[in-house]
Parts: C-alpha cells; structure tokens; sequence
C-alpha cells in the first residue's frame, strides 16, 4: 500500500513526502564492528535485518517522547546526535523529544562491536527505516480511528493531522500502535526536499552536559555506598608483579584486598589512599611474563616472524602490457598507541547473583560473553551497560577494566565498585595497534601508465577484542589462566593488516598479498583504521614516487588511474580547494596529496598538505590542510567535518612522532613523556574539510577515513619539501637533521 | 578540616590536606568536570582556576588552596546559561569525545582572565599542557579565538579567522 | 688659584680630555667592512657546511640566535644582563636583517673581536671572549653554515641597556679590560680526546660563560676560579671543577650520556639552561661530544664524588618532623613521580637525591626546577615535569624546598628561601 501511496500525489501530506529510499541500505558487514545474532531478515536493511521487530528499536512513551535503541555506542563521533536527527526527521518529532538509549545488553539489539566506521552504516540505517515505519504505522492508526486512508494523512511535530483540522498526537496513538511489528522492507523513507534535520549541522545534543561539567562519563559515576578500586599489576604488558599483599593490607585507606589467583586488586572508600597504596604494591617485585616470545628489532623482525600468507586479490586483465620501468619500496610504521585522555574505567555490582558492568567497552554482548566465562555465571545473569568514556580509537583497556571491576565486585556482593586504571597502567597495557610493513613493487610503461602492482604486508591480527574469558587481561591472571582466542585475519572486504591493500586504482595488472603474522610478542588489537594506516600510506607514497618517475603531476597521475567517478570528484574537490594547480613550493616547504575509499567500500577521502620542515630542528610546521570526503549522504556534514579534521591531526600526530618503545623485553612507555602526542604547538595552522553530500544514497563509515591519506600526504609533502623521501614512520621524530 | 571557596560558595572538606584536589573535587563536592587524565600533571585533563591561573588538580595539595578562589567548569556557567567560553566551545562544536574539554576550558579561562589579545603563539603555548587525542585541536583554537572575540579582544596574527 | 690659573687648568682640561677623547675614538673606532651580495648558497661545499653545522651545534649558537616559536637564527632571543635586556640578532643570511651581505673577513672579526660590519661594537653577551680561539677553517665552516641557512627577514626587538650603556663605543673599554685572548697550544700530555674537548668547550661552547663566577662588569673569572659556578636566566650553574657538588662522579660514559640524551641516570635531567644545550649537543658529532664529556670529566677529576660517591640520604622522617608543611605539600604534589613506587621511579628514573641542586650551595636550581618544571630536553620523549609557579605560592615552594634539603640534602641549611623564590621567579621570567 505505502508504495503505491508514495507514488500519489496527495496534497502535500504525509505520503508525498515519502519517496522510494535509494535501494537496499544495507551494507556489507562482517569483520570489525560486525558480530551479533546471524540475519533473519535479509530484505531488511541495516541491523534491521537481524532485529526485525520496530520495537527493538523504537518505542514512544505515554508522553509522547521517543526512545530510540541502538546497540552502537556513542564514542565521540557524534553518531548520537546523528541517529536523533535520522529519527526525529523520519519520524517527525522534535529532536528534544528523541532520547536514546545506546548498548545496554538488557535492552539493546544486539550489534556487536561499535567499530569500522560502521554505526551509521549499520544501525543508522536501522533506526531511519525503522521511524519510517513507525511513522506509517502512526498514521494508520490515525486513519483507522478517522476512517480515512493513511495516504491522505500527514505528519507534523510528533503528531498525525488530516489537514483538515483532526490532529492526533503520537502520544495518544501510540498507545493503540503496536511496535511490536516486523519492520517492512517497503516503506519508503521521507522524500529528500522534506528532511529538515538530515544533512544539517545539528548541534551534538551531548555537548552542553559535556561542555557544563554535568556527569557524562562512566568515570563520572557514583552509585550509594560506592567504593573505589584500583588493581595491581606490573609496569607493563608482559611483566608479572609480586606485590606484598600483607604490607597493603596494613596500609591506610585500603579496606580489602581481592585476591583471584594472580589477580590482585585493592579496595577503599577514597580514591587518594588508594593512589598512595598502589605506590606501595608497585614496590613489590616484577618479574617478566617468560610466555611473552622477545620482540625482534623491528620492522624487519614482522619479516622473520611466522606467517600466513594469502593472495587476497588478484588480477591479470592484460597480461601482455608491456613495462618499461620497475620500482619497489618498503614502508613501515612502528606499534601505536591509542592513548586515551581518561585512563580505562568500568563500575560494578554484584547483587543476588546477578551482576551489572558499566563500561565503555565498544562491544558489550562480546564483553558480556568473555566476563560470564571469566566468572563462571550464566550469561543471562550479567548484564553490561554501555557509559560514554574517554575516546578510545579502538580497542583499549575498556575491555579489560571491566573484566577487572567484574572479579573485585563478585568478591563484594552488594557493594557498587569503580575501578579505574593508573595512566601508567593505560600506557603499559592497553593493547597496541601493530607494527606494520609494506612492500610495494610496480611498473610503468612507456606512456608513464602503471601496468603490474603488487602489495604484500606483513602485521599481527588487528582484532584481539574479547570474545572469551582469556582474551581479558584478568582472565589470564586467574588459576588456572584462560586461553586466549588464537588470532585470525578479518576477511575481506573489510580487512585486518590488509585493510585498503588492494588498490580502488584500475590497474590492469595487480597481486595483493596478506602476511598475516600469529605470534604475537606485543599485545596488539584494533586502533582507529587498522591496516588502513600503513596500507594506505604505502599505496599513496608510491604512487607519487611513480608519479615523479612518470614525471606526471600526482593528482594527474592518480586520476589517470581510476575510474571510480566519486573517488574522481573527491579528489579534483580536494585539489581545487587547496589551490593545487597554483601551489608555488617555497625553500623546505611542499605539498603533499593523498586519496583513499576507506576500506574501498566506505567514505572517500583526499587530503592534501601544504607542509614545511625546519632546517637544523626537523620540526614540521603544517601550514595547510584541506580534505573533500564523500560519506553518502551526511546526515550531519558538521559531525563529518569534525571527525576528518580529527582524523588529520591525529594522524599527523601517529605519523610525524609516535612509536610505542620496547626494549626487546617489554614495553618502556608509561606516561606522556615516554610517549608523547601532538601538542597544540605542532598542530596544523589550519585545517578545512569540504563535505560532498549525496543525499539519498547510502551512508559511507567516515570515522577512520582520513587516517591513511593524512598519513600518506604527509610523505608525499615532506618528500616534496626536502627531497629526501621517508618511508618509516615516525616521519619527524627521530629523525636525522640534514643540513 | 579545610575551607573551600569553590566557584564562589564556600566548601568545608574533612580529608588529608594533602589530597590532591581534584579528588576532593569530584569525590567530596561532586564537581565531576575536572576529569582524572594521569594524575601526573602532563595532560591538563584536570586542570582548574586557582585564583585565575589554570593548574593541575591533580597535583595541587588542597590545603594548598587557602584563600584562594577555585574555578571550575561548572563555575564558568551551566548548561541552561553557559559562561562565554563555553558558549564559544558550543558554538564551534569543540569536542569529540569531550574529555579533555573542560580542562581546555579552563585553560583558555586562565588565558583569557590574563590577555584577551593574545598572538596565536602565545594562545597555541598557554593550551600546550592540555593533551587532546581525539585532534580536536583546531577547534578548540578556534573556539578560544571567539571567546577572546566574545570578551572585547581577539587574537592577534590568528591562524584562522574567526568567522 | 688665580685667575689665569684656573683658566690655564681649565684649558689643560680641555685638552686632556679632548685628547682623551680622541684617543678613546681611536681605539674605539672600527671601520665598516664593505657590504659583498650574498653568497650563492649552492657555491657552499657540501661537506664544509656540515662541519659548519656540527660546530654550530657544538657552539649552542641557536640558544640565543631564535626566540621563542620562531626560526632558528633568525635571533630575537632575549638575554637578561644585570645591565639590561640584549636580543639575540638574526644570523641568517637575510641581506636586510642579518648577515647576508657580511662578508668572511666581517665575520671573522665579529667573532673574533666583537665588532658588527658596520664598524659597532658587540655586547659581550655575545661570547666573542671565547672564539679568539677558533680555527680560521672553523670559522669557515660555521660561515658557510649560516650563509646556507634560509634567510629569514627578521630584526629582533631593540636593546634595552641602562645608560650610558646603550652607547656602543663604550664597549671598547670593556674589551681593553677583558677581551685578552690567549693563545691554546694543544697539550701532548693529553689524548687527542682531551684536546679536542678543551678547544670545543673553551672556545665555541663557551662553557665557562654560564659555569664561571663574573665579575662586576660581567667579565668572566679566569683562572682559578673558572668554573666555580656562575649565574644565567635565574638558574645557577654549579662548578665544574673540582668543586663539582654532584653526589655521584662525572665520568667519561656519564657526561657522554647526559650530553647527547639530557640525562644522566645516575644525576638527573638537564634542566633550565643547560636543556638547549644538550638539545644541541644530540644533535653533534658522538666524537665531539665525547670529547667534550672526556675534558670536563677531567675537570671535575678532583672532585669529592670523583673520589668516593657518598650513600643517598633519605631522612623522610626527620624531614617531615622539621618540615610537616612540605611534607604534606611533597605528598600531594610530588611524592607521585619521586617515590618509590611511582611509575617513574620502577622505570628507573634517577631518585630526588642523586640530582646536584640538592648538593648546591644554593637552593635555586631546586626552586626553578619547581617553579618552571622540566622539558624534555633534547627531543619530545624525555623527562618531563610539571610547572608549580602557578599552584604554589612563595612559602609553599620554599617549605617543600626545605623538607628536601634536609630529606636528600647536603650542605647546611638553606638560608631565607621564601625570599629566593620571589628573586627567582623575577630572574626565571
């Protein structure tokens, strides 16, 4: 019906403002940031295909006040003011009246992993096909009570109107609307020319809480009778501490200590005496893990280590193309941080054999899975409730934090606990991203067109985020100690270490080869892009190395190879905003480009930099950036700007000067100093991003997008700048100083 | 027991006058937007106004204060009636995750009490100590450049204009 | 006196003191050098300009030729004199605002006599004492370093000199009085190592010029007396010499470490002024370096710590019982890097007492390390301390300064701290 109804014109109402959605919005999944329940619905796009029923998603309140339900998680991205505004303006509520309630296990679908870049793709999508079902549903209730027909109905401000002078709010009709309806694949969502909020820059909805220091943060939590925690452990990954529990029971301030096999934590009712004690506990011996393999020199070492190799992607289109020239370079980059501002935090409680977690995990059914195990309960008997941390770039120490707070408060039936981490415990446990290494080799023919390319890396698994109890750092502290879930690569399309390796050039010949490494010397897991960082980088690097040995101007150069019309306007977009034709290169000052389709099925990206490298110090002043990106249809062009802006300086930061230390034994890092970041006197003069919307197509992941063009730009700009091109990252830090 | 005077009220805490007072800030008067980054004065996460000068709660003894006047976050306004800095920070969407941002408020408080003419170095060198990890970085420059714009002044030479 | 008396004695006067003059303009005058156009950067031998580069680095010229946030050699650096405020000038090769039209004979004789192109006398917070020393080939190198720098237009702010001082010509009898340059044979009872380090750290180093006593004019003590200790931007230098307070000897390996990483692990970090330099000093030949380690731990040979290197005091509890004000404040505010335990320390940090500001004679190193914190010194990794200036008042600083004297300290007690600390957060500004 609906979609015969859309088709009528009916006079300015309800259904003239539906129009067939672009078709299926449903994404390709799997792999990072997938997981939950298989689909049952295939019809239905979005995680609607695995939670069919409206009512796991969206319910209205006898007030009228909507309650969205998504089982993504708010990370910083924005994506909760962007999922309000697709709700508000499919359904046509006031967005004030959109509350939403983010991974919570007891009342969320189940979508695994907030990651990939994928919340808006998954269950942004879900959410706005289902308010437009709840929105049709509403009129026919409307229209069943006036004996109307739902297409001559339309909506306005939370309510149904005739325009005739019948208004129905959807607080009364709701009442007689059942949610608990499967979702239909027909019902169009709301005509481009009628959205109000999609595709605006709404203000964050989080910010004025955030901004006013009103409790926003799991850190911020404090349940009646609360106690603090803190847990005990080594300087680092891979180190065993041997703390003297008698002499911290003795200390002030310490009301119990929790002792699970190795697992050692302390309790009190105030955090201070608490900092002091962990002073005392972390006089207590060390000892290295020995079942931790010693970390060869690296990057050459990923080379020695044992491996898997795949040809993930092959092509011989023009096997008899001729090359006249043959290039190949090596580019790496060293483990990462991901160095959240909040030390990792989790509170808990334990209460007549049931236990709550509120954590900043990204996944809190896998959490709640890896704990259940860890204590030994029924999985129906936890529940873990997602609370807003610091931003995390990945899989961090939420994780395990919450896995700690959940042994300390089995051991205190009753008693809420808040465990957080020490800097020096983030700094020396979190999970690294990888060390990665990348060897491109390609040719060009006489036109200066390249006709053979191949990319192999070499990386650890970039997902060891917790599905059991020995994928937690405590599970391995209990006797007997859990085993971890051996590693395995993320497929295809999305990819691990390979993630963007394969090219979105046309090129007529091509092998791209994963060597995927399982021994694991550095504990490693997700950082914000996976291999899309290094893949990238040594994509783009080379293709201006080619460039240059083409002699063709690299923008030029990379349009002549693809063919992908968005990646074509993203590029040109990126390249007139910047000037690039009119660039005039001064004394250790150049600029630099680079493109990228986020694992080549998300947002397209382009940045170029217009960078400068100070003689004698080595230090990079970055002028100028500018990006164009392509995330389909921007549902809030703001929010987009303001993760590729992140994006770049953050980038910038990973590439110019971060590496994580390691002395063959163990990591060495421990605070800011040991691992600095970016600060605001390096960062850029100024950064602007274009967003080119595509109204009414489907959304692109844009949340990690401008991590491996930043990183590639830069390359390319400083090579451009010195002469001297530098394939290793850290590309600033550490650096020789030519004179 | 230590007297207070937090954001204008008086406070009366009963803890070790050597507690640290950002713990005494969130734990005993529940102000909760001073954050606990690494307790080791290098991210700025915790940073409030001592008698207008922006230090590290986290390593300010609170019976240091004395009479002194500390300012924080919920100080600067409320989210119904938000002070001009954070009314600047709102305006430019300053914040990713929103961790760091109080203690870049406060810094940008202190800044602000001291110049409202800073040079865009002397602005980017006075929010040094504060760590962003989201890259929120040129907003939140760009935010401290309205709010020197919104008090009478502006920042000289600025990188971007405000717009 | 009669009248004609007087007249005569007044006329006798005139005389002297026109002849006075005179002869004050002779010796003060010093003829312009032609301008030449700026050399072609690219006519520059390559390996020339690295030497060059080594030497510049060697010679922490960079330290007072950049101001702050800006570029290096473009000058601007502001250093505080008891006679006012001199700026480093622009050593670029901008023709304009630097020395783009000196020619090599120009520069030679600025660095070797202290006298600008156009004929000016140069304030000696230039160290031009020290480089009458330098190689002709030296100077070459560092000439064609700077003339292959990026020109950067750039004049740093005016000098602000008590008078008459801002009159230049006085200067020269300044230099009559100290400019005395004597001549450096190498010494054949000394390795090669040693040699080498005494010709960097006297000349191009100039070491002595914050690690020396000066005198009323500002001239360095020579002497016995070099390297005693002096005084620069509000931090104290502490000797280098047999006198060196340092609880734990400087050796080869020690010095070595210290200079091309800013930390000793069995002093401390670099702190205030000496941070620019061990920038610099990472960024210059290992060969140089350790020689210069090798000439200064043979000046600091004679040493107490050279000898026997005491135990580490640790009196926390009389400390805290003659200090519960700053033992309260260390506990806040410091104890969570410094004790044992902290992050810092199970990572191997050098402890409170092995730093030499505890050891010094004085207690102002140990207040403007508090007051400014720590940088890390050579790169962005590396020590790091937070500023107090702000959080802690005068009293506060000075009763968290007693407890560590007497805690990790030696030495008799400190004297009138909380009024040190007003002098050095008005001389570290």
């Amino acid at each position: 019906m609906s979609g015969q109804a859309s088709r009528r014109d009916v006079l300015g109402g309800l259904l003239v403002a539906f129009s067939f959605a672009p078709a299926a919005l449903a994404q390709t999944g799997g792999g990072e940031g997938s997981g939950g329940p298989p689909t049952v619905a295939p019809d239905l796009p979005g995680t609607l295909a695995k939670f069919p029923d409206l009512d796991a998603w969206i319910r209205i309140a006898p007030d009228g006040r909507v309650t969205v339900f998504t089982g993504k998680v708010e990370l910083g991205t924005g994506v909760k003011t962007a999922m309000a505004q697709l709700v508000a303006d499919e359904l046509d509520v006031a967005i004030e009246r959109v509350d939403l309630i983010t991974a919570d296990t007891s009342l969320t679908p189940n979508e695994g992993v907030t990651a990939g870049s994928q919340t808006l793709e998954q269950s942004g999508t879900a959410v706005a096909n289902a308010a437009a079902n709840v929105r049709l549903l509403l009129a026919e209730t409307a229209a069943g009570r006036w004996g109307v027909a739902a297409t001559s109905l339309f909506t306005r401000d939370g309510a149904v109107l005739d325009g005739q002078g019948r208004r129905a709010t959807y607080a009364e009709l709701a009442a007689s609307t059942s949610l608990a309806v499967r979702a239909r694949a027909d019902v169009p969502r709301k005509r481009l020319a009628a959205r109000r909020l999609i595709g605006r820059p709404v203000p964050r909805v989080d910010l004025p809480a955030k901004l006013t220091g009103l409790p926003s943060y799991v850190h911020d939590m404090v349940l009646p009778g609360m106690v603090h925690a803190r847990v005990l452990r080594g300087p680092s990954s891979g180190t065993r501490l041997t703390p003297d529990l008698a002499a911290l029971r003795r200390q002030s301030g310490v009301a119990k200590v929790v002792q699970v096999g190795r697992f050692a934590a302390i309790v009190g009712p105030r955090e201070w005496p608490l900092e002091q004690a962990l002073r005392v506990a972390n006089r207590g011996r060390w000892v290295r893990d020995a079942a931790v393999p010693a970390l060869p020199p690296m990057p050459a070492g990923l080379l020695t280590m044992r491996r898997e190799s795949q040809v993930i992607d092959t092509r011989r289109d023009d096997p008899a193309a001729r090359g006249i020239r043959r290039l190949s370079a090596r580019y790496d980059r060293p483990y990462l941080m991901h160095g959240a501002i909040g030390p990792s935090c989790a509170v808990a409680l334990f209460e007549e054999g049931r236990l709550t977690v509120w954590t900043h995990s990204q996944g809190v059914e896998p959490l709640r899975q890896a704990i259940a195990e860890l204590l030994a309960m029924p999985v129906d008997r936890i529940r873990c409730v997602h609370r807003e941390g610091a931003g995390c770039y990945g899989h961090n120490g939420a994780d395990d934090v919450a896995g700690d707070v959940a042994l300390i408060a089995r051991a205190m039936p009753g008693v809420p606990v808040r465990l957080q981490w020490s800097r020096e415990q983030e700094h020396g446990w979190e999970p690294l991203g990888p060390a990665m290494l990348a060897q491109v080799d390609a040719t060009l023919d006489a036109s200066g067109r390249i006709v053979d390319w191949r990319h192999q890396v070499w990386s650890n698994t970039h997902s060891t985020r917790p599905t059991a109890a020995g994928d937690l750092l405590a599970g391995s502290e209990v006797v007997p100690p859990f085993t971890p879930t051996p590693p395995k690569p993320i497929p295809q399309p999305n990819g691990g270490g390979d993630r963007n390796a394969i090219p979105l050039y046309r090129f007529p010949n091509q092998t791209i080869v994963s060597h995927f490494l399982p021994d694991m010397p550095v504990r490693v897991s997700a950082l914000r892009g996976l291999g899309a960082h290094l893949n990238i980088f040594a994509l783009e690097s080379f293709m201006d190395e080619l460039a240059v040995a083409a002699g063709r101007d690299p923008v030029a150069f990379r349009l002549a190879h693809i063919d992908d019309p968005r990646a074509a306007a993203v590029i040109r977009r990126a390249a007139d905003r910047f000037g690039w034709g009119r660039y005039r290169p001064a004394s250790n000052r150049g600029r630099g480009f680079a493109f990228a389709r986020y694992k080549n099925h998300g947002a397209y990206c382009a940045v170029a930099l217009d960078v400068e490298r100070i003689p004698d110090e080595g230090r990079l002043i970055v002028h100028r950036a500018v990006a164009a990106v392509d995330s389909g249809e921007a549902v809030n062009p703001d929010g987009i700007r303001n993760q590729v802006e992140g994006g770049i300086v953050q980038s910038l930061s990973w590439t110019a000067i971060e590496a994580a230390g390691h002395d063959g034994a163990r990591r060495t890092d421990y605070d800011w100093s040991t691992y600095p970041i970016l600060r605001f006197a390096d960062a850029p003069r100024s950064v602007s991003v274009e967003v080119i919307d595509r109204p009414g197509t489907p959304f692109l992941g844009t949340g990690e997008c401008a991590q491996g063009p930043t990183a590639a730009a830069l390359g390319n700009a400083l090579a451009a700048a010195t002469g001297v091109r530098s394939r290793s990252m850290p590309l600033a830090a550490g650096s020789p100083t030519p004179v | 027991m230590i007297d207070l005077t937090v954001n204008g009220a008086a406070a009366r805490v009963d803890v070790d006058p050597a507690t640290p007072l950002l713990y005494v800030l969130r734990d005993d008067l529940h102000l909760h937007a001073a954050k606990f980054g690494c307790g080791l004065g290098q991210c700025g996460a915790c940073t409030v106004l001592v008698d207008d000068r922006p230090v590290f709660s986290c390593l300010m003894p609170v019976g240091a204060i004395g009479t002194r006047k500390v300012t924080t976050v919920e100080g600067l306004g409320t989210a119904a009636k938000p002070g001009d800095v954070q009314r600047a920070f709102l305006h430019e969407q300053a914040a990713q995750c929103g961790y760091c941002i109080p203690g870049m408020m406060t810094r940008a408080e202190g800044l602000l009490r001291k110049t409202t003419t800073p040079t865009e170095y002397a602005m980017r060198t006075a929010m040094a100590p504060s760590l962003c990890r989201c890259g929120t970085h040129m907003r939140i420059l760009r935010a401290v450049r309205r709010a020197a714009v919104m008090r009478g002044g502006g920042v000289v030479d600025a990188a971007e204009p405000v717009t | 006196m009669s009248r004609s008396g007087i007249t005569r004695t007044v006329i006798w006067a005139a005389i002297a003191l026109c002849v006075g003059i005179v002869v004050f303009a002779i010796i003060a005058y010093r003829p312009a050098i032609a301008a030449v156009t700026r050399p072609d950067p690219r006519l520059f031998d390559a390996a020339l300009v690295a030497r060059g580069a080594n030497l510049a680095r060697l010679g922490n010229c960079v330290s007072c030729h950049q101001a702050a946030g800006e570029r290096p050699y473009a000058g601007g650096y502001p250093i505080k004199t008891p006679f006012g405020t001199v700026y480093g000038s622009n050593i670029t090769p901008d023709p304009a605002t630097g020395i783009g039209e000196w020619s090599p004979a120009a520069f030679n004789r600025a660095m070797r006599e202290g006298v600008g192109r156009d004929g000016s006398h140069l304030y000696p917070a230039f160290p031009y004492t020290h480089y009458a020393n330098v190689t002709d080939s030296d100077l070459g190198a560092l000439y064609a370093f700077l003339m292959t720098r990026p020109a950067v237009r750039a004049v740093p702010p005016a000098n602000t000199m008590i008078p008459p001082l801002g009159f230049r010509p006085l200067l020269a009898g300044w230099k009559l009085l100290f400019l005395r340059p004597q001549p450096m044979a190498s010494d054949p009872r000394q390795s090669a190592a040693w040699n080498r380090g005494r010709y960097i750290g006297e000349t191009l180093a100039h070491c002595t010029a914050c690690h020396s006593p000066r005198g009323l004019l500002q001239q360095e003590k020579r002497g016995a007396e070099a390297y005693d200790g002096g005084w620069s931007g509000g931090w104290y230098a502490p000797p280098i010499n047999a006198r060196s307070p340092a609880v734990r000897a400087w050796t080869v390996d020690r010095l070595d470490a210290y200079f091309r990483t800013g930390l000793s692990t069995a002093h401390a970090a670099a702190a205030g002024p000496m941070g620019p330099v061990t920038y610099n000093l990472a960024r210059a030949a290992p060969a140089d370096v350790r020689a210069l380690a090798t000439y200064y731990a043979w000046q600091m040979r004679e040493a107490p710590a050279a000898r026997v290197e005491p135990p580490l005091p640790d009196r926390r509890a009389s400390a805290s019982q003659r200090h519960p004000v700053g033992a309260r404040l260390y506990e806040g505010a410091c104890a969570v890097c410094h004790e044992p335990g902290a992050a810092m320390m199970v990572a191997g940090r050098p402890v409170l007492p092995l730093g030499t500001p505890l050891h010094e004679d004085n207690p102002r190193d140990t207040i403007q390390i508090i007051l400014q914190g720590l940088r890390p010194p050579v790169s962005a990794r590396g020590p790091y301390m937070p500023a107090f200036a702000d959080a802690l008042d005068d009293r506060q600083v000075a009763e968290i300064v007693a407890y560590l004297q007497v805690r990790h300290g030696s030495g008799p007690a400190w004297k009138d701290l909380e009024k040190d600390v007003a002098k050095a957060r008005e001389e570290g500004e």
